[in-house]
């Protein structure tokens, strides 16, 4: 989340500030990448059902804390509701 | 003289998602985003959480790189503070005697933290928790703070126990109301929390006032009415904020808790906007009663709202209100308002810490505090979107998903 606001896109709110909080930080993220990403805990899980645009691909960028291993991760923020 | 067509006075999350919506919104003329603190627009709430307890930088705060600010073409006006509004010539002055010219105001001032007005109220050694440099000088503080009494039992008194007790402190809140959160929430929810903080050694006074602050050339204890004294070496300061509207209101602008605001954030004067903390809104999930709402929701919506208004796309202020807190592991999440509420459920059992309250008015949901239960946080929202009526003894029952019940199942 941090790297996304940081690189100056507006369209991502976190307004919670990364606290797994909201649900103001969707991201999809590439199929392929799914299985490198750190697991789900069920807050997050939860907190992107309030979102009608969840599919697999869908996380919350604040839980997604990015490596080395995630160098080059393709993200799509999620459409605005 | 320095023109602007948007002037947003108060540099917060209310004033930043100002400029940021305005530019969203494809808004062409010149912004400028005046503060009185030194920072670019910041994250306040952790300042009484993971900031205070040192687990999270200064540059992470930032709601938005600096460079940010220069690609979007909103220049900012730190350190200064406006003392007067000119609603015919359309100017504000600053402390320093500035004139700033504005074609339409955003005023997104916050508040001001309330202070004691007991004896010894000015020491060093008594601190607030609004801004970065009073979350700064608590920290530079700190290492000759053995005991730190926190004035006032509220999410910000309670998150700033947490945080001091994490570091190693020895904490007592003192609270003028029979319970802590006392504005804010129902008794279940109070006494959890009470509960919470005393298991991690907090020691909380209910209905205790404060007599003097004791000590000369820095803060040596708290004297209680009645005469008791509690030796401390540092003292906090949480009992709600005063709403910076005095230039707006000296202007002519109604209000008087608060500047007043229509659905569409306009003030009653011409070309000014207030938001966030400061504005007086009726709001539907208050029963329509006009409440000022201190929250990042609040600050952000009521931002959009105004920006829309500004580019000709104007939309009404309908959004339902959360909230979080963080205090030890526990989540908090709240939907809705429960200030009018006359009923309280309480679902799941509160020694698991994880469970929820649902409040009521006239049988209809009006809003939840979730602990530790971002699932009942989430299908809540749909109860008190639509003000539903619920069986309190289904609401009340574990088993029974909220979902199930937003459904009408």
């Amino acid at each position: 989340m941090e790297v996304i606001r940081n690189a100056g896109f507006d369209d991502l709110l976190a307004l919670c500030g990364g606290s797994c909080s909201c649900a103001t930080c969707h991201i999809h993220v590439d199929e392929g990448w799914l299985g490198r990403l750190p697991p789900m805990t069920s807050d997050e899980d939860e907190l992107l059902n309030s979102s009608s645009g969840r599919n697999g691909t869908s996380r919350l960028a604040c839980q997604v804390i990015v490596t080395d291993e995630l160098d080059g991760l393709p993200v799509r923020i999620a459409e605005a509701e | 003289m320095a023109r602007y067509d948007v002037l947003i006075v108060g540099a917060g999350h209310g004033g930043a998602q100002a400029a940021i919506a305005l530019r969203q919104n494809k808004f062409a003329g010149t912004i400028a985003l005046l503060g009185d603190e030194p920072d670019p627009p910041y994250e306040r709430p952790p300042l009484s959480k993971d900031y205070l307890a040192g687990e999270k930088a200064y540059a992470r705060l930032l709601i938005r790189p600096p460079a940010f600010w220069v690609e979007r073409d909103v220049t900012l006006l730190p350190g200064r503070r406006v003392v007067a509004v000119d609603p015919i010539q359309r100017t504000v002055a600053t402390a320093d005697g500035e004139t700033i010219g504005y074609g339409e105001m955003v005023w997104a001032a916050g508040g001001t933290p309330r202070r004691l007005s007991c004896a010894g109220a000015d020491l060093p050694g008594i601190h607030m928790v609004r801004t970065r440099a009073d979350a700064d000088r608590m920290r530079e503080r700190l290492a000759g703070v053995e005991t730190a009494v926190v004035v006032g039992g509220g999410y910000i008194g309670l998150e700033t126990a947490a945080a001091l007790t994490k570091l190693g402190k020895r904490v007592v809140v003192l609270e003028a109301q029979p319970r802590v959160l006392a504005r804010v929430a129902g008794e279940a929810l109070s006494r959890f929390f009470e509960a919470e903080h005393r298991d991690h050694g907090v020691d909380i006074r209910l209905e205790t006032h404060i007599g003097a602050i004791l000590g000369s050339g820095g803060v040596t204890g708290v004297q209680l009415m009645g005469g008791v004294v509690i030796p401390c070496q540092m003292v906090v300061v949480g009992i709600g904020i005063l709403p910076a509207v005095g230039p707006l209101l000296a202007a002519g602008a109604d209000g008087d808790n608060g500047v007043a605001v229509d659905d569409r954030c306009r003030t009653s004067l011409p070309g000014v906007y207030a938001i966030g903390d400061c504005a007086l809104h009726a709001n539907r999930y208050a029963e329509g009663r006009r409440i000022r709402l201190e929250s990042v929701q609040n600050a952000n919506d009521q931002a959009t709202v105004a920006a829309r208004a500004i580019t000709g796309q104007a939309i009404s202020y309908d959004a339902v209100p959360w909230f979080w807190s963080q205090q030890y592991d526990l989540k908090l999440q709240t939907v809705g308002l429960s200030l009018s509420h006359d009923q309280a459920v309480v679902r799941g059992d509160p020694a698991t810490r994880s469970f929820s309250v649902v409040y009521l008015k006239n049988g209809r949901v009006v809003s939840l505090d979730c602990v530790n239960m971002a699932r009942d946080y989430i299908h809540g929202r749909s109860l008190v979107a639509d003000r539903m009526i619920i069986d309190p003894e289904r609401l009340a029952d574990p088993a029974i998903p909220l979902k199930e019940l937003a459904e009408g199942l």
